[in-house]
């Protein structure tokens, strides 16, 4: 099994964000691995782990591929680190602010000319937040799409593909045919740490730089537009009471006040 | 006029508020068009639901493969449909299913696709607010049709009467959107109190209930409101996943949100940032939730929420 996983590099959630001329300054603030995309590398290791591993040579293999500037290798680092096997990030000026048609068309084309069984992603980025980007790119393969997976189940001998779709929806039992696009959801799995051992594998791999010629895709205008954006004003500063026994009574007076009963 | 799309969304076969929020903002850009994909034998039931709300016209196509092939037959009718009548817009729900909805149909139409946005002008302006509430952006498509997912609970809907112009279309669904199979499907179990991106109000728990969540549904049924959860709630088992409230649970966004035993970590907040007032219940003065509160208590949820219920339950009798 030859499997995919997409991620990006995102900045660190935590940090403050700040916008320039309607994108976000990601060079400002500190970038991480999406957390969420780090479920799908654990998901793809544990898929190759239950099926003879992903030594060197063997029949198996986990492929990051990425999307961003280039100290997106941090991150890309990170998911070899993991235990990934090889790296592919797509790196180029005419892709800063890409929008998720685009990022969704570069990384279709790159997974189209490698020959992938499966291609695992999370299911958002914590930036854009968008969560489409999976679903276009099943899209724009023609592969089946498996998203908001639970839990997943592969029979490599088969080339069937099953998972748990969790969402507001419910839960639905789907089923597909090699090649598939997954999307994993956080419950899924527990990500596990780089070892020692890992982040010096790791160190020793090489992460295969391309661009947009290399690939040959044409970066096209943006399909939508930021018109405008504004910080938004703090919050009002609100009340703050300390419980003396009329805490209770003092937040339902403010219900009253403020209309809400 | 230009016609707009709407996909119906639909809850054990009745359209669901945020249905109505998506037609009365698409009500402002042209003629309404309610999508609805049933399953065969169900359509008109379904659009006999959506005789409220700014609707001109309702496209109804049964097909078994909606249930069958789930996303993608669903995406494929609706891009049959576009290519059919050429509307300027659709609109659908910001949900798991909506986002892919439009994920799908931005490929294949070739058309940009705005997620999550709180509002939309007669322009095709979108206004999303990003950054868990630090920053508005005005945004629009650029190429193809405009395809806007809404957030639920943002959008005031018009509910007046409509006469809408039924209209059956059969749709023959490409074998290329067929190649998942859906084999299962269990709807979520629908408790007796209102659906939580939809209701007017939230009170939700987080760790600090230690697992008691008593206190604080008897608060949430004292207001008719919905109770949600912080992750480490759903986590636990304290609370079913499906009330999880943030980046990775769902996105509300009420009159009125009560936070009672939680932090307000980035990805809680995420999840409930737009609500219009915050009420946070906390016995640590420093938790980073108080920021967003209108109104907060530094104090024991468990003797604060038992003092509010009595008195609001007073103030109905
Ligand atoms: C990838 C990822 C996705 C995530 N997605 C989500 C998400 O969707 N939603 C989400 O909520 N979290 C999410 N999280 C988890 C998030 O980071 C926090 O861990 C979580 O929100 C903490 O929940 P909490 O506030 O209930 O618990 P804590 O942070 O432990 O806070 C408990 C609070 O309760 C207070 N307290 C304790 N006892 C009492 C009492 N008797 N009365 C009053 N107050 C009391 C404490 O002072 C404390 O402030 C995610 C994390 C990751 C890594
Ligand atoms: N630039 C990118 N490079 C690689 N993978 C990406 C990129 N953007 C999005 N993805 C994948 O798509 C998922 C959803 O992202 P989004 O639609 O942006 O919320 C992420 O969790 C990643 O797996």
């Amino acid at each position: 099994m030859k499997i995919a996983v997409c991620i990006k590099q995102v900045p660190d959630s935590w940090a403050e964000k700040k916008m320039v001329n309607g994108t976000l300054d990601r060079e400002n603030v500190d970038a991480v691995l999406n957390d969420l995309d780090e479920y799908a590398v654990e998901e793809a290791l544990r898929i190759v782990e239950a099926h003879g591993g992903n030594d060197e040579g063997g029949p198996n293999s986990v492929t990051v591929i990425s999307m961003g500037p280039a100290r997106a290798t941090d991150a890309v680092r990170k998911a070899l680190s993991m235990g990934a096997n090889a790296a592919i990030l797509i790196t180029d000026a005419a892709l800063a602010g890409a929008d998720a048609l685009l990022t969704s068309e570069v990384l279709a084309k790159v997974i189209s000319t490698e020959g992938f069984d499966l291609v695992i992603c999370g299911t958002e980025s914590t930036d854009a937040r968008m969560s489409v980007v999976p679903a276009m790119i099943s899209a724009r393969l023609d592969w089946p799409q498996l998203t908001f997976a639970g839990s997943v189940t592969v029979d490599p001998s088969l080339s069937y593909v099953s998972i748990s779709r969790v969402t507001e929806a419910g839960v639905d039992l789907i089923e597909a045919s090699f090649p598939a696009l997954i999307s994993v959801v956080e419950k899924i799995n527990e990500p596990r740490y780089p070892s020692f051992k890992g982040i010096m594998a790791a160190k020793k791999r090489n992460i295969e730089t391309k661009d947009l010629v290399a690939i040959g895709v044409k970066a096209q205008s943006a399909w939508s537009q930021v018109i405008d954006s504004q910080l938004r004003p703090p919050r009002a500063a609100g009340i703050k009471i300390t419980d003396d026994g009329t805490g209770g009574a003092q937040l339902v007076d403010f219900l009253a006040e403020s209309k809400l009963i | 006029m230009s016609t707009v799309f709407i996909l119906a969304d639909f809850f054990e076969g009745k359209a669901t508020k945020v249905t109505f929020e998506l037609a009365t903002a698409a009500a402002r850009i042209g003629d309404v068009a309610a999508i609805v994909l049933a399953p065969i034998g169900q359509g008109a039931a379904r659009a006999k639901t959506l005789t409220n709300g700014p609707i001109t016209s309702i496209i109804v196509v049964e097909n078994s493969d909606f249930q069958d092939y789930g996303v993608s037959a669903c995406a494929d009718a609706i891009t049959q449909l576009i290519s059919q009548k050429s509307p300027v817009a659709l609109l659908v729900a910001s949900n798991a299913f909506g986002k892919e909805i439009a994920a799908n149909v931005a490929v294949k139409t070739n058309s940009g696709v705005i997620t999550d946005a709180v509002d939309i002008d007669s322009n095709l302006t979108a206004t999303q607010v990003i950054f868990g509430g630090s920053a508005t952006v005005h945004s629009k498509v650029s190429q193809g049709t405009s395809i806007v997912t809404l957030r639920p609970n943002c959008i005031t809907p018009d509910l007046t009467l409509s006469s809408a112009t039924i209209e059956n279309i059969a749709l023959t669904i490409s074998a290329s959107a067929k190649k998942a199979t859906v084999k299962s499907s269990q709807a979520p179990v629908k408790g007796g109190r209102p659906e939580l991106t939809e209701a007017n109000i939230v009170v939700s728990g987080g760790r600090g209930t230690n697992g008691d969540f008593v206190a604080v549904e008897a608060f949430a049924d004292s207001l008719g409101a919905a109770v949600g959860a912080s992750r480490a709630a759903t986590d636990a088992g304290w609370y079913p996943h499906s009330h999880q409230v943030g980046q990775t649970g769902k996105t509300v966004s009420p009159q009125l949100y009560v936070a009672c035993g939680i932090s307000g970590a980035i990805q809680h907040r995420a999840g409930m940032q737009t609500s219009k007032a915050i009420i946070v219940i906390n016995k640590d003065t420093e938790a980073p939730i108080f920021e967003l509160a209108d109104f907060g208590v530094i104090g024991d949820l468990f003797s604060v929420l038992p003092a509010a219920t009595e008195g609001v339950n007073a103030r109905k009798s």
